[in-house]
């Protein structure tokens, strides 16, 4: 419900301040909207490049096989395995993540341990190979540095994160 | 590494198609994913295009300024690198308390117009110390709710839909420490191997 709210009222706070400080608000916001077009324009080309090669490595069945491969080393941790896809391609491709979590609601109802675990997991920890690749995209970022291996481990610690704390407040 | 992973996921891809039987899936999914990502491209346009004008006259107004004089002690030990009064310390913070909320169509403008603000500062094509840290705090999320999650178990008649919000924000909270002391680490390292 507050979201329903919150986007109004920034916009209300923002123009209420603006009007009170006599700033001419409408050329403003024309003026630092024009930067919007160009930051979506320069990071098409790194979007699309990276949106390409993840469908085809999906498309092929190539992640499935990957997961199918690791699913014995999980369940032996005990971790599900089942919920592991779901683990390997949360980092890389958003939408694909989206309909595994449904997928895994779904089949195993929303208050199974299954369930919890992918509801937490999906909303515990963000696409990170897709915001590199705007973030940097946009600003034509070409040498990463660390970025990525900082985004990856970090992943890796709040998916097991949210497995430890689903099993101990659900378990 | 990012152009060794990028062609290996396409290398990979073909050659398993190949083997596996699914070049046709292959070919469907290269033209499909041309056009989402013009379509990602145009909504993100569309975001991009107000939220950095209404971000503009905030910016004016000194709201954003005001924001960043507010929490100046916490993001300056996590942002050492920016001066005082740097208008990406405002879009900084602003991505942050957009994340927080949930407004993921807000964040992604005032995180890209940060980045901005920090290449304005580096002025190179290579990350800074300061992008990577954004970056990392990006991707670990900073949500407290989750209303996707919560919105697909409504649908699926959860007894309670938000009862994973605790175990999201510890999560959350977790990964994003976990971010933020592997970024310091990678920095030392960096450091250290400039030195020697």
């Amino acid at each position: 419900m507050i979201s329903i709210w919150l986007i109004p009222a920034i916009i209300l706070t923002v123009l209420v301040t603006a009007t009170i400080k006599k700033i001419p608000a409408y050329e403003v916001f024309v003026d630092g909207s024009k930067e919007g077009l160009t930051i979506a324009l320069s990071l098409l080309p790194f979007l699309l490049g990276m949106m390409v090669s993840i469908a085809i490595f999906q498309a092929s069945g190539a992640m499935g096989a990957i997961t199918k491969g690791l699913e014995p080393f999980l369940s032996v941790i005990g971790v599900p395995a089942e919920i592991l896809p779901l683990a390997l391609v949360r980092p890389i491709s958003g939408t694909a993540a989206l309909s595994m979590t449904t997928e895994l609601i779904r089949t195993f109802g929303p208050d199974s341990f299954i369930g919890t675990l992918a509801s937490v997991m999906q909303g515990s920890t963000d696409t990170t190979l897709y915001i590199i690749t705007v973030y940097f995209g946009a600003v034509g970022i070409k040498r990463m540095g660390d970025a990525l291996k900082v985004g990856l481990l970090a992943d890796i610690v709040g998916i097991i994160a949210s497995i430890i704390i689903v099993i101990i407040l659900f378990g | 590494m990012v152009n060794l992973i990028w062609a290996l996921l396409a290398v990979i891809g073909i050659v398993y198609a190949g083997i596996n039987g699914t070049m046709e899936e292959v070919n469907k999914a290269i033209f499909s994913t041309l056009d989402e990502a013009i379509m990602i491209t145009i909504s993100l346009a569309g975001v991009l295009v107000f939220w950095l004008g209404l971000m503009k006259i905030a910016e004016e107004a000194g709201l954003l300024a005001g924001l960043s004089r507010l929490f100046r002690p916490v993001v300056k030990k996590i942002f050492p690198d920016i001066p005082d009064g740097h208008p990406a310390m405002g879009y900084i913070l602003s991505n942050m308390t957009a994340n927080v909320f949930g407004l993921g169509n807000a964040a992604t403008p005032m995180g890209l117009k940060a980045m901005k603000e920090l290449k304005n500062l580096s002025g190179s094509d290579k990350a800074s110390r300061s992008m990577i840290t954004l970056l990392a705090i990006n991707t670990s999320s900073l949500t407290i709710v989750p209303t996707t999650v919560i919105a697909i178990r409504l649908k699926y008649e959860s007894t309670d839909p938000t009862a994973i919000v605790g175990a999201t924000i510890v999560a959350t909270m977790i990964s994003t420490c976990a971010a933020l002391l592997i970024d310091r680490y990678f920095y030392y390292r960096r450091k250290r191997a400039l030195r020697l």
